[in-house]
């Protein structure tokens, strides 16, 4: 089966684990999420299902998703997101799913928002050495030579060149799942997580740690 | 931060005697060796104190087999059983990083200068 579970970042902290030893956990209020469509291979042509996640006030909510939370017969969320499932799972619209799909130890990967930047340089961007600061080289943040000249006349694609950072969709993958609390419906996952505190994070089974 | 700040109020311990940078107190902490555990003893002076509610730590020096030698603790770790606090140190400094400096009898001295007559 393929779990997989909206939330929101809430922060860093740390937390010692059974050996006393200190991690560095991430803190995302994850769930509980509601199963807001099922789609199936021979209607949709894939078989995934849909969960939404946060409250929104019912004005916010526009006509044709009202009518789409209605189909299913729940109330509106802010998020959606979809997540592929096996054939011959059984899952019902409706249905609620929580952070204690989850158990300490597992593997997750965690998609977000990495924090937006704006256009940085390359030093920035790219890690880029630059130039001495001072001693008259007027050579201090650019990028320098982007390639040769006659061969090849132009500049090689995937050159490293000043641009937008951050802002991204970002995916990180098997982090381990230190701790569940279902009560708050928190999930400690050690290591960081991308985007800011307060940012929608989606936590789902690692494809890596399967073997 | 305030709702992870949950988090670390849970790891607080209070058991702890209340100790100052200058101290020389001893450390009972676990180690697991070979697959056992046992409580090994650290003795030295505070050298400083950093970090604040859950994420506290301190640092202990002492000088062995004429070596010094340091060892950061955090502060609520489950690892530590006791701490004692063997003296009371006078300092006038909140991190004693001098003391790295100083060798044999200065660094004597300035652990002497730092003891209080009660």
């Amino acid at each position: 089966m393929m779990k997989g579970i909206l939330g929101k970042k809430l922060g860093m902290t740390q937390l010692f684990g059974e050996d006393g030893r200190l991690s560095p956990v991430t803190v995302i209020e994850a769930g509980p999420c509601v199963v807001t469509q099922v789609k199936e291979e021979k209607e949709d042509g894939y078989s995934a299902i849909q969960i939404g996640y946060g409250d929104i006030k019912e004005k916010q909510v526009n006509k044709p998703l009202k009518g789409h939370f209605a189909k299913a017969k729940v109330s509106p969320t802010r998020y959606l997101a979809e997540i592929a499932v096996a054939e011959g799972e059984e899952y019902k619209a409706g249905q609620v799913i929580k952070v204690d799909i989850f158990s300490q130890g597992d593997r997750a990967d965690v998609v977000g928002i990495s924090k937006g930047k704006g256009f940085t340089g390359v030093v920035k961007r790219w890690g880029f050495r630059g130039g001495p600061g001072s001693h008259g080289s007027h050579f201090h943040r650019a990028p320098g030579s982007i390639g040769a000249c006659a061969t090849p006349s132009r500049v090689y694609k995937g050159k490293r060149m000043p641009g937008q950072t951050g802002n991204k969709r970002v995916n990180i993958q098997n982090l381990e799942v230190v701790k569940v609390d279902p009560e708050r419906n928190w999930l400690f996952l050690k290591g960081s997580v991308p985007g800011a505190r307060g940012s929608l994070v989606m936590v789902k089974q690692s494809v890596k740690a399967k073997r | 931060m305030h709702s992870v700040d949950i988090v670390g109020k849970q790891q607080i311990r209070d058991d702890l005697p209340e100790f100052h940078v200058g101290d020389t107190v001893r450390v009972h902490f676990k180690v697991v060796e070979a697959g056992r555990e046992r409580v090994q003893v650290f003795q030295g002076i505070v050298l400083k104190r950093g970090g604040s509610g859950a994420r506290e730590i301190f640092t202990t020096r002492k000088i062995s087999f004429g070596v010094g030698v340091e060892k950061t603790f955090p502060l609520h770790s489950p690892q530590i059983v006791k701490i004692d606090v063997k003296r009371k140190g006078k300092v006038c400094r909140s991190k004693l990083y001098y003391l790295r400096e100083k060798v044999g009898k200065k660094a004597h001295v300035k652990e002497k200068r730092t003891e209080r007559t009660k």
